[in-house]
């Protein structure tokens, strides 16, 4: 077990290419001090899609085992994964290079590259002290990026409620990882087992109250909508994806690694059940009422967290593809959106809903954009967010949690109206003036690029959803 | 020998105090003092488990080193990010950090 075998380098591969990029990036940095910053920015994104295709081939674990002392699990759940942390780092350095002072330093792409480095390990850590190293690999970073703009009220503001959230959210996750070792021995997640009522109990609590608060469910979300609307838009996209996405992962390796059958297993299920029922209510109501865009998408995810957390309740191989699919679906559309924000606001200087009023004419092709990236987020056939809600939910009826999919089918109708309200300013409204054709909203190259393979990403996966089912499945096999 | 149960009344009891402030105090500087605490409960908790459980192991004792670690990296981004906050609106004060609500 503890000696040194190639496939170990492979388990790791990403990582390791990962790495080398940051030192690049730091090289370079020095040599490029007096040109355009932009230049760092491409070598990143072309480094993250080197790294993507380069461990789309090599890396595909042949089957699940566990490397590294049994530290890190090698199996199709962190490899898939994996590849979609490493696309959301790629399309979320695109969408950094234009973006003001983020694009112009080098820290800002090295801290996005070291917290993919951390997502990456959290989905595969089979073990608590490497899946709490990982969460904080991933969540010190992040806290960094949210008070990126040193000078900006808000956004340091932001990055200092991250942190004291995140700091004490980790903590009571932390505190259960502690009685899990002390009770059962072990810090290997395979090793352990065996614990009384009363303790399961405990430890299912800390650990949804720490899981919770990465993904953003009900009782532990109020971090999110400052968070979101304070850090740079980015980054607030990265964290509302990448980062959500690495939860839902730790949740699944977890919660199912853990407590696999049996009465505990009904006990978390449900307990987690209850959470997605007060998220998607909670982020759904309150989003009604935003008039910040970026706030709005806040609770949107919220509430989109709440739906993928339907499909891990199932706890079956159903409900494993069809979070991973969701996953894969809403990382394109919640990138997307933010991407969008994030070019508009560059050029209006308004984050606020009511200054989108003629963004169609002002530019047509940002405003397509949008309206896939936001139909997608309603849930409307042929965008990737339709098929990935029929998925979830039916892995919900298919575990005989009927109420929860009717719960969910009731809050996406609700979120219609928010979605539908922003594209209406879109596309009905004009501007102030009605002279929208002085008033052009220009694509900068990365945009284009970045928001193009996100749109068609998004349709892709809503006509063409075969093949990303049958990876998101794949990654259900070594779970069960 | 000191019973086990001992150092976990201590160390529960340091994590409720931590939380406690962390939840009630209103200095950026003291909730992180805060989660502070909090993270020693742990340590104890750890190093408790470790002494009375698994001696033969370094599980324990490393788990330990890696938590306070941790925490010295969080907290000197914390203190960072509460100085550029100071500089900006000369408080730490976290009632009056209220530029987002709702």
């Amino acid at each position: 077990m503890n000696a040194f075998t190639p496939s170990m380098v492979m388990a790791i591969l990403p990582e390791i290419l990962l790495l080398t990029l940051v030192f690049l990036v730091l090289i370079f940095e020095l040599i490029w001090k007096k040109e355009d910053g932009r230049n760092l920015g491409w070598l990143t994104a072309g480094g993250l899609l080197l790294i993507l295709v380069v461990s789309a081939f090599l890396g595909k674990p042949a089957e699940a085992s566990t490397v590294f002392g049994g530290m890190l699990r090698y199996d199709a759940l962190g490899f898939i994964f994996k590849m979609l942390f490493i696309f959301g780092a790629m399309l979320t350095a695109l969408f950094m290079m234009d973006s003001e002072k983020l694009g112009q330093r080098g820290e800002s792409y090295i801290l996005l590259l070291v917290a993919t480095i951390g997502m990456n390990l959290m989905a595969t850590s089979a073990d608590l002290i490497m899946l709490y190293l990982a969460i904080e690999t991933t969540s010190i970073p992040m806290y960094i990026l949210a008070g990126f703009m040193r000078d900006d009220e808000k956004s340091t503001e932001a990055g200092l409620k991250y942190l004291l959230f995140g700091a004490m959210a980790s903590t009571v996750m932390l505190y259960g990882f502690s009685l899990i070792f002390g009770f059962s021995g072990s810090t290997a997640l395979e090793a352990i087992t065996g614990f009384s009522m009363p303790l399961a109990v405990g430890i299912i609590l800390l650990m949804a109250a720490g899981i919770g608060f990465k993904i953003s469910l009900a009782p532990f979300h109020f971090w999110a909508p400052d968070v979101y609307e304070g850090a740079p838009t980015p980054v607030a996209g990265f964290l509302s994806t990448a980062s959500k996405a690495a939860g839902f992962a730790v949740i699944m390796r977890l919660f199912i690694g853990l407590f696999p059958t049996g009465q505990y297993a009904q006990m978390w299920t449900l307990t987690l059940a209850i959470l997605a029922t007060l998220t998607m209510t909670v982020g759904n109501l309150i989003a009604l009422r935003q008039t910040n865009i970026k706030r709005m998408l806040a609770y949107s995810s919220i509430a989109h967290a709440g739906y993928a957390l339907v499909g891990a309740v199932s706890l079956s191989e159903l409900g494993v593809g069809s979070v991973t699919f969701y996953l894969i679906a809403y990382v394109l559309t919640n990138l997307a959106a933010f991407g969008i924000i994030a070019a508009f606001s560059r050029i209006a200087g308004s984050d606020e809903i009511s200054a989108y009023a003629g963004m169609s004419r002002r530019s047509p092709g940002l405003a397509l954009a949008m309206l896939v990236a936001f139909l997608s987020l309603t849930g409307m056939p042929p965008f990737g967010g339709f098929v990935a809600k029929v998925f979830v939910f039916a892995a919900a009826v298919e575990a005989n949690m009927i109420w929860l999919a009717v719960v969910g089918v009731l809050n996406s109708i609700i979120g219609v109206y928010y979605y539908l309200t922003v594209l209406k300013v879109v596309y009905l409204h004009r501007m102030e003036g009605e002279n929208e054709e002085a008033h052009p909203i220009p694509l900068t190259r990365p945009y284009a690029i970045a928001l193009t393979i996100l749109s068609a990403g998004i349709l892709l996966v809503g006509v063409i959803f075969g093949p990303w089912f049958n990876a998101a499945s794949a990654a259900a096999t070594g779970l069960f | 020998m000191i019973p086990i149960s001992w150092y976990l009344i201590v160390a529960a009891a340091l994590f409720s105090i931590g939380l406690f402030g962390v939840l009630a105090r209103k200095n950026a500087v003291a909730i992180l003092l805060g989660v502070e605490l909090m993270l020693n409960a742990v340590n104890i908790n750890l190093v408790t488990f470790w002494r009375y459980n698994a001696p033969e192991t370094v599980t324990g004792q490393v788990f330990a080193i890696i938590v306070f670690a941790v925490a010295a990296a969080e907290v000197a981004v914390g203190l960072a990010l509460i100085i550029s906050i100071y500089r900006n609106r000369k408080t730490v004060v976290a009632d009056e950090l209220d530029m987002m609500k709702w």
